[in-house]
């Protein structure tokens, strides 16, 4: 095995590990805002997926040129999400927490049920794309180019984030993240903050949705996995940290490439939990958790 | 009939808080200018009043704010119509930097004059503009209750509602706290006061109430309940 493969491997790791931060993103900024844990998240991811298929077979557009588009959808879904189901559970008094649950795990139900009904289970993927079958070399090291941009995607999107969070909106999330009752008492209207981080949480997805539609399969249940593995990256970098997400996304990237490398393709994930199950018994808080 | 020269007004409101009745058919009437206080033993209903004023108790009853109904108004619109509430224990915004929570007090206005208040807070408070980078949990008791005074100064508030202003502050703090509200009222923003120390608070109020088991049991001149000794006796204590 030369080194050349294993630095390969290696970096492929951790280019599908931005994609997974970046799922796991759009988990966390939910989660950190409201403490809800949204179990329709893989299946948004899905839905981004299909939009993707969808608009490129309709008008031909391709999917790096549809990521403005693809976002804003999913915003908006994010949002009318927020103002349609999760804002009612908010008035819920008893088991607000099993409620809220439920909704989001309803709405997957549905969501992948919708997605079956519609496009039937066979797995789809998009042909002809600008990036498709292309590979970028670098010092004997060939990676192919959707994931490489996929990454630098990933990369502008925290980087975005990161930006966000220093504008008064930005602000404004991180006070009601802090207090949502404190801020309407500076006129802040909370629901209209919950519901433009749900835009945003989902919008993140969405855009790892349409990087993900440029070489991956794309099924109904797509995003049961994807969704799995954000939960862990999301407990493992702790709930809730953006910064968190970023590492443990490419921590679980990296030891999956590995243990797919050095074990089995077959047992790629068992690296990964057995990573999560030892942070979790020396740090139950994840890396950068507040909890 | 709503009387226009009063800033707010309460009639006959009634809120129940966990359960519990906690308002009986409350009174109360605040002019502009105004330092109004609202006394009496724990439990007594002063701070669910501050609270349905605030919007953030369910209640019967009316509640006129320049003469306009407030009562069925959502927390955030209340507090953008002019209304503050500096809440029990603070609230404020423990992970963001002093600045930040001064600043997100104007976050719901807009215009070149939004950050006005500021120079006040600062005048008020100097402290404050030496810790602005400082996390708001950082800060000892009395200035994190400098800056939950200055955030509510920051919303451009014409009546500032105090809950307990002075707990949890250091003795030879309180005074301070105590002087900057009555220089906030000659800033010309009303104040409504509820406050466990009697002496320092009637010595600033115009007027004040007496409440006893969510009922307003007496009001008038704050020199007047000072010097009764019989009200003193019977329903504050002391």
């Amino acid at each position: 095995m030369s080194a050349a493969l294993i630095a390969q491997v290696a970096l492929g790791g951790l280019l599908m590990g931005l994609v997974y931060a970046v799922v796991a993103a759009g988990l966390t900024l939910i989660f950190g805002l409201m403490d809800v844990v949204n179990f329709a998240h893989g299946a948004l991811l899905m839905v981004a997926m299909y939009a993707t298929l969808l608009i490129h077979r309709a008008t031909g557009l391709d999917p790096l040129l549809q990521l403005p588009l693809v976002a804003l959808l999913l915003f908006i879904a994010g949002v009318a999400i927020y103002r349609g189901l999760i804002a009612r559970t908010l008035a819920v008094r008893v088991n607000a927490g099993m409620v809220q649950i439920f909704v989001t795990f309803g709405l997957s139900i549905f969501l992948v049920g919708a997605a079956e009904f519609l496009f039937g289970s066979d797995f789809q993927s998009i042909n002809n794309t600008l990036l498709g079958g292309r590979t970028f070399a670098l010092n004997g090291i060939i990676l192919p180019l959707p994931l490489v941009v996929s990454g630098i995607v990933a990369l502008l999107v925290f980087l975005a984030l990161a930006l966000l969070s220093r504008t008064e909106f930005g602000r404004a999330l991180e006070a009601t993240r802090e207090d949502h009752e404190a801020v309407a008492l500076i006129g802040i209207d909370r629901d209209r903050v919950f519901g433009i981080g749900w835009g945003i949480g989902t919008a993140s997805v969405g855009i790892a949705g349409v990087m993900l539609a440029n070489f991956y399969y794309i099924a109904p249940d797509v995003g049961t996995n994807f969704a799995l593995i954000a939960y862990i990256t999301v407990a493992l970098g702790g709930f809730g940290s953006m910064f968190g997400a970023l590492v443990a996304g490419l921590i679980i990237g990296l030891t999956e490439a590995l243990t797919a490398l050095f074990i089995d393709p077959a047992l790629k994930q068992i690296g990964i939990f057995v990573i999560y199950l030892a942070v979790l018994m020396v740090r139950p808080r994840g890396l950068f958790g507040r909890l | 009939m709503a009387d226009e020269r009063l800033l707010l007004e309460a009639r006959h409101l009634s809120a129940h808080y966990r359960g519990l009745a906690a308002l009986h058919g409350v009174d109360l009437a605040i002019a502009p200018g105004e330092i109004v206080a609202v006394v009496g033993a724990n439990g007594a209903g002063k701070s669910t009043l501050l609270r349905a004023i605030a919007g953030q108790v369910a209640t019967a009853g009316e509640i006129l704010f320049d003469g306009k109904p407030i009562a069925r108004l959502a927390p955030h619109r209340i507090s953008r119509l002019g209304v503050a509430l500096v809440p029990e224990g603070r609230r404020l915004f423990p992970r963001l930097a002093v600045e930040d929570n001064l600043r997100l007090g104007a976050y719901a206005r807009r215009g070149p004059e939004r950050f006005r208040p500021l120079d006040l807070v600062f005048a008020l408070f100097p402290r404050l503009r030496e810790r602005l980078r400082q996390r708001a949990e950082t800060l000892s008791g009395g200035e994190q209750q400098m800056l939950a005074i200055g955030r509510a100064l920051m919303t451009a508030p014409r009546l500032l509602m105090l809950d307990e202003p002075s707990q949890g502050i250091m003795p030879r703090l309180v005074d301070d706290i105590f002087a900057a509200i009555a220089r906030i009222r000659a800033s010309g923003v009303t104040i409504l006061i509820v406050e466990q120390r009697l002496v320092e608070t009637l010595a600033i109020a115009d007027r004040a109430y007496v409440m006893q088991t969510g009922r307003i049991v007496l009001a008038g001149a704050a020199a007047e309940i000072a010097g009764n000794a019989e009200v003193r006796r019977a329903y504050l204590g002391m």
